[in-house]
């Protein structure tokens, strides 16, 4: 097991509603592109809320935690997928079993795709995913990257950056986060971006994701309280900031 | 069409010169007419051409690199024009060559953007390289840091004679497994300071656990960088360790001079066997950074430092090279094409050590960004603007008889130069 993170864990202090436990899946092989950000909402935004974040590391080799509240996830190199792979299949089962039970998930990018049913190459070798998610994964040329604007109807406008060559497409049994209304998303075809299923939410978006997109910090948080708990009782975060960033970030160039 | 081409580009130059305009036109006219102009002209030079690239500092260390050969009496080309792109070389070598088109230099020392290289590599194949390091840069531009490394990879195959490497980024020190003709030559550090340049890769992981596969064994190098003191260093070849004084500031440029030291000692030890080591070192200590990187103003009557931070790992050496303590602090964060538009990167810099005095002006086109990557990290704010006029004046002005640090992206610095020359005398003190 890795270290933690200094000063999250231990039992809930005094006052707080209780512990929500995060865990980060691989930050050491697939945190590229900020993922660290996700990470660190999480953890503070659950103390803004009132309860006590633990916040922990999963990476290759690891023991999985018990008790898991939250697992987030993030993009990674293609080298660094490379590294993950064989472990991720070994934990695949686990993994789906906390995703059918409600688990809420974020996984970005890199992690997107491997919680895919495959990821085929571009020179045709295919990469297994662990199948949670009923989308497959093309490899292309093309890099699709800039500025991206989603619409979605859970959360309002997504806002986020892109930097991605593989192309995604959902089956059935998943529903697209949201609709594009600047930049690419999934594929060059269909104007969706991200997935939806249960309580996972998967993006290519980086920038990172949730500091400027706290709806999707507080879903999480809230489902993970509400299955720990029976209930959220929500603090009061300040998201002055994150209003401003987010008009400013909606009006930048692709 | 070739002999009418180096009159009409320098005809060209001087017109745009006198319209104010860019810098890169002259060699784009130069470069359609006559694609073989570069060619001939530096690959007749007698030490040929050494290329500089890498994501960080290739501008501080490539001025390093000429002031050195020159303190060995070498004449030096160099594109000093900071048009670190292909057609920005043609256009710096027309303003040097006579109307015939010859330089006189003995050697060029040409700094080169990583994807540009490419390019420029293909068709002057260079007799030297340095490659510094493959860092989180401009991501959104070239894709991944593994592609970054592929185009280095592509500079170190095409050069000639010699490949300095930087043996402590992992990438970049791989390289010398996939050459076989080139002379490979290392700069290094010394163990101690091996902390203080984390790397991409390592950020985020635990404490104490191994760092990515690099060399099985880390080869000897030329020059290592042995300890950095406030204003001196010392630094250790031949056998030998050296202390000297320098003018140049934070650790990364100091590792930037090992680096500029051991491609210098390649190009003079080649030719001149009596390579002045004296002069070597006092030309090391008398480096004053390029604009912008780690550079000291005075602004009424006190320092001004310009600290630029382009991705993670330059910010959080900045951070770490430049105390909080006692100064007022400024960032500037722009997502102009130049800066990067990915603010992912924000995110991966702690600014614990910004926690105790806060940060009292936030500004750039990204700086409600800024002011949220620090609300997460508990550092108090003092006022946000985005526009950097007015921002600068405030700052200047709240902070009277202080100190001041500003961290700012690569537009923003150009921004915050231009405004410091309008509102207040600006002197360079080193």
């Amino acid at each position: 097991m890795s270290q933690e993170t200094p000063g999250t864990s231990g039992p809930a202090p005094a006052g707080s509603k209780g512990t929500l436990r995060v865990v980060q899946l691989y930050p050491r092989d697939m945190n590229i592109y900020g993922d660290w950000g996700n990470a660190l909402v999480l953890q503070q935004r659950i103390r803004w809320h009132g309860y006590t974040p633990e916040l922990l590391e999963y990476n290759v080799g690891d023991t999985f935690p018990d008790d898991v509240d939250i697992i987030v996830g993030g993009g990674g190199q293609d080298s660094g997928q490379l590294v993950i792979q064989d472990d991720l299949q070994a934990r695949a089962d686990s993994l789906k079993g906390l995703a059918e039970d409600g688990t809420p998930m974020l996984v970005i990018c890199g992690l997107y795709q491997l919680f895919g049913r495959f990821f085929k190459t571009r020179t045709g070798s295919v990469i297994p995913g662990i199948g949670i998610l009923d989308v497959e994964t093309h490899g292309t040329d093309e890099r699709l990257i800039g500025n991206v604007k989603v619409a979605t109807s859970e959360f309002g406008e997504v806002l986020g950056y892109e930097n991605h060559s593989g192309q995604t497409t959902l089956g059935g049994g998943v529903r697209p986060l949201g609709t594009v209304a600047k930049g690419t998303g999934n594929n060059s075809s269909d104007g969706h971006e991200g997935a939806r299923y249960r309580n996972i939410v998967a993006s290519y978006l980086h920038g990172s994701l949730l500091p400027k997109n706290p709806a999707i910090a507080d879903f999480l948080i809230r489902t993970a309280a509400e299955r720990k708990f029976g209930a959220f009782e929500p603090g009061l975060p300040d998201d002055r900031y994150a209003e401003l960033a987010r008009d400013h970030a909606a009006r930048r160039p692709r | 069409m070739s002999f009418l081409s180096v009159p009409l580009g320098k005809l060209v130059r001087r017109v745009s010169r006198l319209r104010g305009g860019g810098s890169a036109l002259p060699g784009l006219v130069v470069e359609k007419i006559d694609p073989g102009f570069m060619r001939r002209t530096l690959t007749t030079l007698p030490h040929g051409v050494a290329v500089v690239s890498g994501t960080n500092g290739k501008t501080t260390t490539t001025k390093m690199v000429v002031e050195l050969l020159e303190s060995q009496g070498l004449k030096v080309f160099t594109n000093r024009t900071g048009s670190n792109f292909t057609r920005g070389v043609a256009a710096a070598l027309l303003g040097e060559v006579d109307w015939r088109g010859r330089l006189d230099a003995d050697v060029a020392v040409l700094e080169l953007d990583e994807a540009h290289a490419v390019h420029f590599v293909n068709s002057v194949p260079p007799k030297y390289c340095l490659l510094l390091n493959v860092l989180r840069d401009q991501l959104d531009r070239f894709g991944e840091i593994d592609k970054t490394a592929q185009l280095l990879q592509h500079i170190a195959a095409k050069t000639t004679g010699t490949v300095v490497l930087n043996r402590e980024d992992p990438r970049v020190a791989r390289i010398a497994e996939t050459l076989t003709g080139q002379e490979v030559r290392y700069f290094g550090l010394d163990d101690s300071l091996l902390g203080t340049f984390p790397n991409d890769d390592d950020m985020r992981a635990a404490p104490g656990s191994p760092a990515p596969a690099g060399l099985p064994e880390k080869p000897a190098a030329d020059v290592v960088l042995r300890k950095v003191g406030a204003d001196t260093a010392e630094f250790e070849y031949d056998g030998g360790t050296v202390s000297t004084a320098m003018k140049l500031r934070g650790v990364y440029n100091i590792f930037n001079a090992a680096a500029a030291l051991t491609l210098a000692r390649g190009i003079c030890g080649g030719a001149a066997a009596d390579t002045d080591h004296g002069t070597l070192l006092a030309a090391l200590s008398q480096v004053a950074p390029a604009f912008g990187r780690g550079e000291s103003l005075t602004v009424e009557g006190q320092p001004l430092d310009l600290v630029l931070v382009k991705n993670p790992s330059g910010f959080r050496l900045g951070l770490k090279s430049f105390p909080a303590g006692g100064y007022a602090t400024m960032i500037a964060i722009n997502d102009n094409y130049a800066d990067g538009r990915d603010m992912s990167w924000l995110w991966d810099v702690e600014f614990d050590s910004l926690r105790d005095g806060g940060v009292d002006q936030l500004t750039g086109s990204r700086a409600y960004d800024m002011a949220l990557r620090l609300q997460y990290d508990d550092v108090r704010i003092g006022a946000v603007e985005p526009d950097i006029a007015p921002a600068l004046a405030a700052f200047i002005r709240g902070a009277k008889g202080q100190p001041k640090r500003i961290f700012c992206t690569y537009t923003a610095m150009l921004a915050i130069r231009r405004e410091l020359s309008k509102i207040t005398t600006v002197e360079v003190v080193s």
